[in-house]
């Protein structure tokens, strides 16, 4: 096999991953954007997402259609009811405080599903069957290609809900000035509550792909693909869409390419240097503004 | 759960006989008459493993086949050394897999008074205290604590192969018996045991005068694989070979299927367990691993072993367990024939004792602590194990 | 007065404290589950006792602490391997430690001039990754995946006294830190940063200060770590020790020096004892993480607060 084929079929596999965290950076990135907090919790509600489908399909039995909407609702209501009893109370304190409340809220969701699922990894099989696409000697994975056709729909859908629509605007409102946006008689509780419904209902949705494509949980499954869709969305410019969605895809791909032509136990550190990289030489990322930080 | 509940009904049981005359309950009371039948001095086993965390799977296993073989001894009348009848029992501390908890959990189970200690079950645990015990100067096996620092003392004794030993035996098999000389490994960078077979195993497929056409890595908790298939599939190998546990086997075969890759797959006893993880066996087909133990075989010994297991845990004994299993017959020869319980005479009595177990027929021990048995090979035939014909 | 007072007592409470330990070894009065508890619980305290500096006083959320543990106990350990003679390679082990964890700090700390709040913490969790990944490729020198064995184990409970001096030495640094001039810098750039920049205190090198003082903390109590377990695992350095440590300093009352040191013996000491329950422990720790959190922002406590400081107001008032 050629050289050029072979970097071809590398960026394919880069894409493969990096189109799930677009698709999770994309809900972090809506939540940081409006909230103004890291959700630590973000990559567990996948796992809850993926534990969720599991309950619903296998368990129970339900058709795959009616098992993704329940899946999407369940989480929905898990991340409003994340909020408002774990963040709301904190929406005056310090950083500090909500970031350890939320490093505690993704602790508290993995070792509920420990204690009830347990460590040993549950096999699924995917509900998503989409025939492979051939490119000459290359073939795209159906789920690949599913996942990134959603990825895409959602940052579109996502956008023009946030600049086109009431509740969007008021979202913007919000996430500029929370106190300017109460006087101008938005709802800020329920802005925020809608915020998390909808980055939670993209963690399902995330999940959902997540284990189809691996067809395997365990309660950790989460944590990983949240962080690395973190530094993802920071990569692509904390609080823009678009960008959460190219840096998903760029993160992919620096992962799956030092992986094949850099070391396999590096890459890794490969991806969290890229991190810090960014953070130090542009703190905004590829595609989001730079701020001055008000006191 | 069920392996907490159980550890917690034992200590019950403890307490419920320590008062005696005062249980009131009727079960108790029926309980008691059935253990206190015969008179006899108890020989404590101190078990050492992870019943908690990511490798909780691993000493819960080890727990329960353990105690089968501690019921049977008992039920059979115990041990006898000298006039003295031994009855068999067992305490469990958790270590979590981690150096830093194996020690205290160690101390723990001396303060209670162990004769000996089983474990731990993970290599690095292991390793953190055998200073401790060759200080003690108590008999200590592992059932399955493969790397070679868990037996260098001359109390440490293990059951199971070490890491070496099955990246060896399978270079010898895949290149002088099956003729395959190109050969690709996957393995897991941050595992040692995944590290230590995988080293073994490339030097003795150049030894053999094979060839690795590559060699990818990996890390714990990766889902994904598609990097490193990519990369295979762009060499000429004939088979790849995969030292690492089920879960990862389980992963990496799945999306070779996916990509269409039809190589046969090769792996250590980590494989064990891959059936049951696997969405479609098909998968793992074919595939051959090394393993000292296999539950669908038709020896009578692993037959009666397995149906107890079933019965006592509802789950079907992995490796792990049949390690435990042979650990405890294990105390139980070096015990018959040191004709005492001291663990100096027993550590002396380990090289003249042979035990028929499960994970190997007529298994000795050598002066490093090691077992002598032969090694044997696994497939996934029809969907289920079976060992490979010779 | 007051302050030479409370001088003597936390003095006298040391002393007391190390008499204890060593009558109840020495006499085997003590079980031996709970000695081999002595050493990991001195560990911890100095481990949560520096992290309590960045988080409890400096305000910024680290979660890489398990980083500059890892890298003094590495360091460390390869110095205790050369076997020298014990008065020499303990201290000798512990300045290389400490001296590793201090460049480490440095190197992280650089981005801490330019990162705060939430950049900053996961960048410290992105070095404590990179540096496990590190750690676990050096394989010649660390022995990788297999870890670093037979190191020589010098600080185990048998050497309890150079451990509780180096314990208390930590916990005397901090603390003079925290209530000297610089101590006093650091809480002002926790408090508000721009004012503390307008007042002129140089709030990029306090900052630096903190965090490097953490890190040779940290690398020190990693240098007892290893001369404690006699082997190291990158495994043993993840995201959870970090997350381990931070526990303590928030249950400790983030900033409190005394309440983390309880909470650093409690949270070793405790799980320990109630080993059948082990399952729940991380449930716990997530638990009280989230309580600790919401009380210390509710109403509850600042009424409380209130409560207390209208009655000290009304003492020195009736004394004045």
């Amino acid at each position: 096999m050629s050289l050029i084929n072979s970097i071809f079929e590398q960026l394919l596999n880069g894409l493969r991953t990096g189109s799930i965290y677009a698709l999770i950076a994309l809900g972090y990135t809506m939540v940081y954007g409006i909230a103004k907090m890291i959700n630590f919790a973000h990559g567990d509600i996948i796992m809850v997402g993926a534990y969720s489908l599991y309950v619903f399909t296998v368990l129970l039995g339900l058709h795959p259609v009616i098992a993704v909407i329940l899946t999407i609702v369940v989480c929905s209501v898990l991340g409003i009811v994340i909020e408002k009893v774990a963040y709301k109370p904190l929406r005056n304190a310090p950083s500090l405080a909500v970031l350890i409340t939320a490093i505690g809220m993704s602790y508290l969701l993995q070792n509920v599903a420990l204690l009830i699922f347990k460590a040993t990894p549950i096999p699924f099989a995917s509900i998503i069957s989409v025939p492979s696409l051939r490119l000459g000697s290359v073939t795209i994975s159906g789920i690949t290609i599913v996942t990134l056709v959603v990825t895409t729909i959602s940052m579109i859908a996502l956008t023009s809900f946030i600049n086109n629509t009431k509740t969007g605007r008021a979202m913007r409102a919000v996430s500029e000035d929370k106190g300017a946006a109460e006087l101008m008689g938005i709802n800020v509780n329920k802005t925020i509550s809608i915020t998390f419904a909808i980055g939670s209902g993209l963690a399902a949705v995330a999940g959902i792909l997540f284990i189809c494509q691996y067809q395997s949980l365990q309660p950790t499954l989460g944590a990983l693909p949240g962080i690395k869709a973190f530094v993802a969305a920071v990569l692509g410019g904390i609080g823009s869409i678009p960008g959460a969605m190219l840096g998903g895809i760029i993160l992919g791909i620096i992962e799956s390419l030092s992986k094949a032509y850099i070391s396999t136990q590096l890459s890794d550190a490969i991806v969290f240097s890229t991190l810090v990289i960014v953070l130090l030489a542009r703190p905004s990322g590829l595609l989001g503004k730079m701020k001055i930080e008000k006191v | 759960m069920i392996n907490l509940n159980y550890l917690k009904e034992e200590n019950i049981m403890k307490k419920v006989k320590k008062v005696v005359g005062t249980a009131a309950s009727v079960l108790a009371a029926a309980a008691m008459v059935s253990s206190s039948a015969f008179a006899a001095e108890t020989f404590l086993i101190g078990g050492i493993g992870p019943l908690t965390g990511s490798a909780a799977s691993y000493g819960t296993s080890v727990m329960q086949g353990a105690q089968i073989a501690i019921d049977e001894i008992n039920a059979a009348g115990g041990v006898t050394v000298g006039d003295t009848t031994y009855e068999f029992a067992m305490e469990f501390a958790d270590d979590e897999a981690s150096e830093e908890m194996a020690p205290q959990a160690y101390n723990s189970l001396m303060d209670q008074g162990i004769n000996v200690v089983m474990g731990c079950v993970t290599s690095g645990a292991c390793i953190a205290i055998v200073d401790q015990t060759y200080a003690d100067g108590i008999l200590q096996i592992t059932p399955s604590g493969s790397a070679e620092g868990c037996i260098a003392n001359d109390n440490a004794f293990r059951i199971c192969f070490s890491d070496p030993e099955q990246g060896t035996a399978m270079a010898d098999y895949m290149v002088n018996t099956m003729g395959i000389t190109k050969i690709a490994v996957i393995y897991n960078a941050a595992d040692e045991y995944s590290t230590g077979i995988q080293a073994a195993f490339e030097e003795q497929v150049a030894a053999n005068g094979g060839e690795i056409v590559a060699s990818e890595a990996f890390q714990t908790g990766d889902v994904d694989f598609n990097t490193q298939l990519t990369t295979i599939r762009g060499t000429d190998a004939e088979a790849i070979y995969v030292p690492a546990y089920y879960q990862d086997a389980t992963y990496i075969t799945s999306q070779a299927a996916d990509m269409g890759m039809e190589l046969p797959f090769f792996g250590s006893d980590g494989w064990d367990g891959v059936i049951a993880t696997a969405t479609d066996v098909a998968n793992v087909e074919g595939c051959i691993f090394t393993s000292p133990f296999c539950a669908s075989v038709d020896d009578p010994k692993v037959v009666a072993f397995v149906d107890a297991y079933e019965e006592a845990y509802g789950s079907t004994p992995d490796q792990f367990a049949a390690d435990a299993y042979d650990t405890v017959y294990t105390f139980k020869a070096a015990m018959e024939q040191a004709g005492s319980i001291e663990s100096a005479d027993m550590i002396a009595a380990m090289t003249e004792i042979t035990v028929e177990g499960l994970t190997g027929d007529s298994i000795t021990f050598d002066e490093s602590g090691a077992p002598v048995k032969d090694i044997r090979f696994v497939t996934v035939k029809d969907g289920a194990y079976a060992y490979v014909e010779e | 007065m007051k302050k030479n007072r409370k001088l003597i007592i936390n003095g006298v409470l040391a002393v007391a404290v190390y008499v204890l330990v060593m009558v109840l070894v020495n006499t085997g009065m003590l079980t031996r589950q709970l000695m081999s508890l002595i050493i990991p619980c001195c560990t911890y305290t100095m481990l949560a006792v520096s992290l309590s500096l960045v988080v409890g006083f400096l305000g910024e959320l680290s979660l890489g602490h398990a980083a500059f543990l890892s890298i003094g106990a590495y360091a460390g350990a390869l110095v205790l391997k050369l076997e020298l003679p014990i008065w020499i390679g303990l201290p000798a082990a512990l300045l290389v430690g400490g001296a590793a964890a201090g460049i480490l700090g440095v190197i992280i700390g650089m981005p801490v001039l330019r990162l705060r709040g939430d950049y900053l913490a996961i960048v410290t969790l992105g070095f404590g990754e990179i540096i496990k990944s590190v750690f676990n490729a050096m394989t010649p020198i660390t022995g990788g995946a297999k870890g670093l064995s037979q190191i020589p184990l010098v600080t185990t409970y048998r050497n309890f006294t150079p451990v509780y001096i180096l314990t208390v030495l930590t916990i005397l640094v901090v603390a003079h830190l925290v209530n000297s001039r610089h101590g006093r810098a650091v809480c002002a750039i926790r408090d508000n940063y721009i004012a503390a920049e307008a007042v002129g205190i140089p709030v990029s090198r306090y900052k630096i200060l903190a965090f490097v003082v953490a890190a040779v903390l940290a690398g020190m109590a990693g240098v007892v770590y290893a001369g404690n377990i006699g082997i190291l695992k990158p495994t043993n350095f993840d995201y959870n020790t970090s997350i381990e440590i931070l526990v303590m300093v928030v249950l400790g009352g983030m900033g409190n020096i005394g309440g983390t040191v309880a909470a650093a013996l409690i949270l070793r000491i405790l799980p320990e004892l109630l080993r059948n329950v082990s399952n729940y422990r991380m449930l716990i720790y997530a638990i009280a993480l989230i309580a600790m959190m919401l009380f210390n922002n509710s109403s509850f406590k600042r009424t409380l607060v209130e409560k207390r400081n209208l009655r000290q107001a009304e003492k020195i008032q009736k004394e004045g």
